[in-house]
């Protein structure tokens, strides 16, 4: 099979719309599942009680919020070497998710940092990293709007979007380089993960879940783009009437 | 090259000079990135002067007193190696204990007590049940008295 033939935008829109329900499905189900084990199997905390549950939500997210953002720049670098136009549009698909797992892992933070540290917030490297990357997703989207000319848009946002990768690698060690208020890594690729092996189910699951209703959002957004941008295309205008009699 | 090899050379070469600028510029602000500086810090004078800064470390095991006023509260904060003093009047995060780590802010007065005008509590990545935690100190304890005794024989 030639998967090459799915780079146009025409063979990818109805493949994507093929491939949202089962993510969406597997996503729900992972999520109802994880949170499941992490609010009512996972036992209590030995130090931190009730509290750490928020792991559950808190880790995935900013899990999700540095992985989405490679993948965003990975895109971007690809779109800026083949001049291909589904790159562009996978960028501009993924920003607005990768800056909402951003949000979501700061507000968690925020909500489990006060009852465990005694502050909402504070600077420390690993905090201050997090945040400049939700304004580097806000800065990927926005450099988008502000220009007119979609080609120049798409070149500028990419390097814009390669340029913030540096964060990804800073803001992943900032624990281990400095001294910081934010602990350590409890799961890692080197070493047992510190963790009692219901509660890492429960967060795994959690991840894998967030994982599924990224593509599925994603996807959704991309065939979005792909109907706006190749509005001028012979090919988009059945499946934009088919799309906007769906939607009525 | 083709155009497109070479406008991926210019994406992968910009990448590497852009990672090395940004190694060098952290290197740089190496000091400024710390959140907190140790006890060990303090005493070899590292720290600010004359100006807030924060340290961190372990509160002292039995280090811990209350003053009359309920309010005011003294311990030692020490990395193991060195032991700083600090005095700090207000209410400590339910997560403040001997033995576990934790962050005060303010500055070192002249005979080296630190006054700190906020204490946050810095928990570790080690999550488990009550009974593993308990479970976990019973086996140190007993590994503690074991390995006494094999010191204490041969005397």
């Amino acid at each position: 099979m030639n998967w090459s033939k799915y780079s146009a935008p025409l063979a990818f829109y109805p493949l994507a719309g093929k491939m949202i329900p089962w993510f969406s499905i597997v996503a729900a189900l992972a999520i109802a599942v994880g949170l499941y084990i992490g609010l009512l199997v996972a036992p209590t905390d030995f130090q931190q009680g009730e509290a750490y549950r928020i792991i559950f939500v808190h880790v995935p997210a900013a899990w999700m919020s540095m992985f989405l953002y490679v993948v965003m720049a990975v895109w971007a670098a690809v779109g800026l070497g083949l001049n291909a136009r589904l790159s562009f549009m996978m960028t501009q698909a993924i920003a607005p998710t990768g800056a909402m797992f951003t949000f979501l892992a700061l507000l968690t933070g925020a909500m489990w940092g006060k009852p465990t540290w005694g502050a909402w917030w504070v600077w420390d490297a690993r905090l201050t990293s997090e945040l400049i990357l939700l304004f580097q997703y806000a800065g990927v989207m926005l450099l988008r709007t502000s220009i007119d000319d979609q080609r120049r848009a798409d070149r500028a946002s990419g390097v814009c979007a390669l340029v913030g990768v540096v964060n990804i690698p800073i803001i992943y060690f900032s624990v281990q380089w400095w001294n910081t208020l934010h602990q350590g890594a409890s799961v890692s690729m080197t070493a047992a993960p510190k963790m009692a092996t219901i509660m890492l189910t429960g967060m795994l699951l959690m991840t894998f879940g967030f994982w599924m209703y990224s593509l599925a959002v994603i996807l959704s957004r991309v065939r979005c783009v792909i109907l706006e941008r190749e509005s001028l295309q012979v090919w988009s205008k059945p499946a934009a009437a088919a799309e906007v009699a769906e939607v009525r | 090259m083709t155009p497109r090899q070479k406008r991926f050379a210019f994406v992968g070469v910009g990448l590497l000079v852009l990672g090395v600028a940004t190694a060098l510029v952290l290197n740089a602000f190496q000091s400024n990135l710390v959140f907190f500086f140790t006890p060990t810090q303090v005493a070899n004078g590292e720290v600010p002067k004359g100006r807030s800064f924060r340290i961190g470390g372990m509160v002292e095991e039995g280090s811990l007193q209350r003053e009359a006023d309920g309010l005011t509260v003294r311990f030692v904060v020490t990395d193991t190696a060195k032991r700083v003093p600090v005095v700090y009047k207000g209410i400590l995060p339910d997560l403040f204990k001997e033995g576990k780590g934790a962050v005060a802010q303010g500055r070192l007065d002249a005979d080296g007590t630190f006054v700190a005008s906020e204490v946050l509590a810095k928990h570790d990545e080690n999550y488990m049940p009550p009974e593993a935690a308990e479970a976990l100190a019973k086996a140190k304890a007993a590994g503690a008295q074991s390995s006494n005794t094999l010191i204490v024989q041969p005397q």
